[in-house]
This record gives C-alpha cells, structure tokens and sequence, in this order.
C-alpha cells in the first residue's frame, strides 16, 4: 500500500478539487496563533502532524465523576485514515467530540498543525463533521444542505455552486439534487452528509459511526466509497468506530481504546497480528488465550509444546498468556506428533466457507480451531478421541499482562 | 372463516361498555348548541327560538352598528398587539429553559411562566383591577396600554407552549452540525433554529390570538369606559335585549377562528 503522502501526490490533479480553505485567516484566527507561526517554521517535520492530541484528559462532572478521557495522545498524521476502534463509552466519541470543539478538554491541548485550537469555538476550526444520525437540515434541499458551510465561509455564490455540483457528483447524488432530506433514503442521506462536510474542504474530516444505521450491504459499499473519497480528496479522516472489522479494512491506522484510553496504535496488520495487551486481542477478531512459561525466546504452553516467539518489550521471563487466533490452529484425528498437541473435540459447527472446531486442551483450557474448507475433505466428527491440534509457524504472540 | 388481521393492542377502548353512547353524547353537547346559534343567526324574526324564516338581516344590521364594528377593530388591534409581544417573549423563554443547561430553579421559572394557567382568571382580573386602578388615578392616563399588558401576560403560557414542544422534538444535533459547518451563534440561530421552530411560533401566536380575542374577564376588569372589546360589548347587550344580531356577530367570530385554524393547518403540513 502507498504511503498516504505519496498518494496524495501521485492523484496532485484531484486532490485540488477546491481551492484550500481559508477559514483561519477567515475567521481571525491567526492573531490569536500569530506566534505560532514561527514555531511552524523552526519545526520542519510538523507538517506530517495533522491532528495532535497532548496529554489530553476529559471529566465530565456528576456524581461520581466520569472520567471519559484519561491523559491520551495521539498524532495524526495529515492524509491519513485514522479509526479510533473501542466498545461503547471506551471515550472515542469524545475524542471526537473535543477534536470538533463541541466539548472543551478539561487537561492537555489539541493542536491542528502546530496551532493550539484546543479553545477554538467549532466554527472557528477548519474540521467537519460527519454525525451519526447524519443532523441534516430538514428544511433545505440536499443543495442547500451542501451549501450551507460554504455560504457560512463568504464564498462568491458561482464558487459555491460550482463546489456543490462537484461534491454532488463526488457522492453520485446528482440527480437528486432539489430533494428535500426526508424524501431521500438512509444511504443516500448518509451521502449528503459527507458532501455537506466535505464542501468547504476542511483539513480533517471526523466521522462518527455513519455507517452504524445501514444494512450491510450498503454498509460494505459505503466503506469502499469512504477510502475512494480519502484518496481522491486527501482529507485527513478520523473515523470512530466500534467495529473492528470496519476499522481493519478501512484504516491506515487503527487506535484501540478502552475506558478512556488508548492501548494500542497501529496500522491495522500490527493491531491483529501483535496485540499489546489482552483487551486488544480480545477486541480485534477471535482469540484463544492460553497459560504458558516464558524463557528467553522460547514459551512452553502449559498444555505441552514449546514455541520460538518474539518477546514484546516490558514481558519478563516466567508466566505468560498467550494469544492464538483460531485460524492459526488446526486439527485433524489421529496421535499428536512433535510441536502438536493432544486435543478432544467437543463440538464442530460448519459455516460454508470454514470449519470452526471447539477443542478441549489436556489442561482443561477450551481452543478454537478455524479451519478453510477443501472440497471432498471428510468432515470432522464431534465427540472424537484422539485428535491432535496443530498451531501454524509464528501463530503464538506473547500478550503483555 | 378469515378473521381479518389486526394489529394486537393492550386494550380497544372501543370495546369499553357505553363508549359509543359517551361518544356521541359529548360531541352532541359540544357542537348542537353551536349548530343552532349559527342556524337562528339567519333567522328573518326577532326570536331566538322560534324559525321565521331565511334572513341576512342580523349580519346587515351588526355590519352597520357602530359600536359592534369599535369594539370589533379594538378587539382584532388589542389581540395583535398582545398576541405579538407574547409571543416574542414566549420564544425568549421557550428558547431558555430548553437551549440551556441545566441550571438550578428552572422548573421554578417553568412554573412561573405557566402561572396564568393555574391561577382563577378572576383573581388575575381583581388584582389587576386593584393595581391598574391606582395607577389610573395617579398618571390620569387611560389609554390601551392597561388592556395590552394585562392580555400580553395572560397570552404568554399560551404562545409559550407551541413554542417549547416545538423546541423540545427537534434535534439539538442540527444546531451542533451548522456550528461546526462555520456558522457563528447568531446564523446558527437565524438560519436553523428559527426556521425550524417556525410552525411552533405560529401556532404560539395563533393560540395567544385566539385566547386575547375571546377573554372577557380580564378585559371587563381591567378597561376602562369606552374600550369595550367584542367580548365584553356582546356581555353587555346580553342583559338588554338579546336578538339573533349576537347570533350573527358570535357566527363571524367562529368563521374567523376556523379561517385561522385552517390556515395554521395549512401552513404547518406543507412545512413537513
């Protein structure tokens, strides 16, 4: 995969879709930031960084207090899909939130490109929003709806006609043009709310779960549709998810969050492939974890076998748990032999293309083997003695805690 | 044997024994005596009773008495200026107590706003009697400006409510989206608040219009000689001698309460 800087290059002629927004100097920004321009110029290497998120700390007052957000940073780099992946209330949304400006930070400071903007009202920040119930105007036309942060910017009206035929056609909405909101369909709205926010051609674009109202089907075409529209814009995208599948295929890199932290950032391979911590592996996919003994570069699983692994930075020799994604491991009847391991099977349950089998180690510990399905292989019978588990090269990673 | 599929509900209410009879008793009550004011408004006799025949002579007649066609302009001038002010002031406080966070007293304050619904309209009416007669007789001015205020307060909980469940439906999203779409508080309220509580700031003005044009309490305290309102004049005549010309006058009174019921109607649905 190209590197989304060079991306951006290559597609130069597209990206230049519109003029870049003017919006802080619109706006009046620059005197309040007019010191920091000199900053940007003695750090060459920030103009990577779109988004930085410093040391920043949310708590929303009450009884208990809530602490939503727990001294996370993060950069973003500019041209970036970058998905912040958690279960409900792990504080994503109001990462989002405070990225947007809806909420102040109570500790720490967001920067846009070196800028402070963690005091910025909303409409001051040169960020849009993509919300998940899509917050359209219910009494403007899908035009009037893409047109409205342009209009709100001053552009010269042939400008903002112009921008709005060509985000209508970017979204494949032009013939619909004149519809009010409520006659338009689910995805199709979902269509008009990025052309509203990708209009005046913010630096970041911040999605907050857009697709979670489509089937899907459509959901499946509108996450192709979201990197097409990355690509051909490059817009940096910040995109909340709580799907993990959604995030892998879409991201450049993934954050995993929990309880108001961020355990893990990476592109999405590093994410599935080398969890840091439990949480994330259990999070990202299916996962078996098991009890082993850890020595220099080689684990012994409590259940027998021993494995050469790579050791994360931080895990000391001694107890470890081990993480092995089901489709790592395999089964078939018959003796273990070497670096195999003596299982039962307990259930087995076909799902047309694969075969999950539930096994039970000597240790008692419960497996999950996936296996692809071949044509005119014999199927695996549930309740069979003398069966043996096969883990694949490299199919063990040694989890932090 | 096809029993038609229904949709399976807690309960009919119209299986409930004696609804139909209920039904029909109320409606009955509420609309014949009207059915009939209306019918003997066109009587050509002098009775309220007895039919003698087709007649516009009541409408030619209320058309030509001057003091119907006084009171009926003050009435229509008094209940657009309160109705108007009321509902300004109504949507400033439609707009605080559900645009705000928060903040302690505020039921207090909603309790405050809908006062003149609790309170016995005749208690309103003697303490502003009590009040607005001591300042008559202190400044010596009697102009309207007594009437107007008094509607304009008792008009404020009537435009007030429209406006709020109006407010309280709509997606506070929609405000969230147009400020991060660049708009400065003030757009954010011209360009989408406002237009989206529109249809609850009509019914609010049309409801206080209704309420102003129809009190005869308030107005028969509080005015003083010579601001007869339509109301109040028709109180009068009625303990003199009653003829189908109150027919008539109340049957105009009603076309034009429908007439802007209708148009509320119709103003309200093509904004959906």
């Amino acid at each position: 995969m190209p590197r989304p800087e060079d991306c951006c290059l290559s597609r130069a002629p597209s990206c230049k879709l519109i003029e870049k927004p003017s919006v802080m100097q619109d706006t009046g920004m620059q005197q309040e930031t007019g010191n920091m321009d000199s900053t940007e110029t003695s750090r060459p290497s920030a103009g990577d960084t779109a988004i930085d998120v410093v040391r920043v700390s949310k708590i929303f007052p009450g009884d208990p207090e809530v602490r939503a957000l727990d001294d996370v940073s993060v950069a973003i780099r500019r041209n970036e899909f970058f998905t912040l992946l958690g279960p409900s209330g792990c504080g994503k949304t109001t990462l989002l939130r405070l990225i947007a400006g809806f909420e102040p930070p109570s500790m720490g400071s967001l920067r846009l490109r070196d800028k402070d903007i963690s005091r910025l009202p909303p409409n001051r920040r040169p960020i849009n929003t993509v919300f998940q119930n899509y917050a359209l105007f219910p009494h403007m036309s899908v035009a009037q709806n893409i047109a409205f942060g342009l209009e709100m910017l001053g552009k010269p009206r042939d400008e903002i006609a112009a921008t709005v035929d060509e985000m209508l056609k970017l979204v494949q909405m032009e013939a619909l043009k004149n519809r009010r909101t409520s006659e338009i369909s689910g995805g199709q709205q979902q269509r008009v709310a990025l052309a509203r926010a990708l209009a005046p051609h913010p630096e970041v674009l911040l999605l907050d779960e857009p697709l979670s109202a489509l089937d899907l089907k459509l959901r499946k075409e509108m996450q192709i549709e979201l990197k097409r529209l990355q690509n051909e814009t490059g817009i940096t995208f910040i995109f909340v998810t709580h799907d993990q599948e959604e995030a892998l295929t879409m991201s450049d890199r993934v954050a995993v969050m929990s309880a108001g932290k961020i355990l893990q950032i990476g592109a999405p391979r590093e994410i599935y492939e080398a969890p840091a911590e439990r949480f994330v592996a259990n999070f990202i996919g299916e996962s078996n974890f098991l009890d082993a003994e850890l020595a220099g570069d080689t684990v012994r699983l409590k259940a027998g076998g021993s494995f050469r692994v790579a050791v994360p930075d931080g895990v000391a020799a001694g107890p470890v748990s081990v993480l092995l994604r089901p489709e790592h491991a395999s089964v078939r009847i018959g003796e273990p032999g070497p670096e195999e391991l003596p299982v039962q099977i307990e259930n087995v349950v076909y799902s047309g293309d694969a075969t999950v089998a539930h096994l039970r180690l000597s240790t008692g510990e419960a497996v999950k083997a996936r296996m692809p399905n071949a044509p005119g292989v014999a199927p695996l019978s549930s309740g069979a003695k003398g069966a043996a588990m096969g883990i694949a090269p490299g199919g063990i990673t040694v989890l932090k805690d | 044997m096809a029993e038609p599929a229904r949709p399976t509900r807690g309960y009919s209410v119209r299986t409930l024994p004696g609804f139909a009879i209920v039904a029909l008793f109320t409606f009955v009550a509420l609309y014949a005596p009207i059915a009939i004011l209306v019918v003997f408004s066109f009587n050509a006799g002098t009775s309220l009773a007895i039919w003698e025949g087709f007649s516009l002579r009541w409408y030619v007649q209320a058309a030509q008495n001057e003091q119907v066609l006084d009171a009926g302009l003050r009435s229509l001038y008094l209940a657009g200026f309160s109705a108007s002010i009321a509902t300004v002031a109504a949507t400033m406080a439609a707009l605080a107590t559900t645009r705000t966070r928060r903040f302690p007293g505020r039921t207090m304050i909603y309790a405050l706003i809908n006062q003149p619904l609790m309170v016995p309209e005749i208690v309103t009416a003697v303490a502003l009697l009590i009040v607005f007669a001591a300042v008559k007789v202190w400044t010596g001015h009697t102009s309207m400006i007594y009437l107007i205020a008094a509607h304009t307060a008792f008009c404020v909980p009537f435009a007030y409510l429209p406006i709020r469940a109006r407010l309280e439906t709509m997606d506070n999203t929609l405000e969230v989206a147009a400020r991060d779409l660049y708009a400065p508080p003030w757009k954010v309220f011209t360009r989408v608040t406002l237009p989206l509580m529109w249809p609850g700031i009509i019914a609010g003005l049309m409801l206080a219009f209704v309420i102003s044009m129809d009190d005869v309490v308030i107005t028969e305290f509080v005015k003083s000689a010579g601001q007869d309102t339509l109301p109040t004049y028709m109180l009068g005549q009625l303990r003199r001698v009653v003829t189908p010309e109150i027919n008539a006058i109340s049957t105009v009174i009603l076309v034009v309460g429908a007439i802007l019921v209708s148009l509320f109607f119709a103003l309200t649905m093509r904004r959906r």
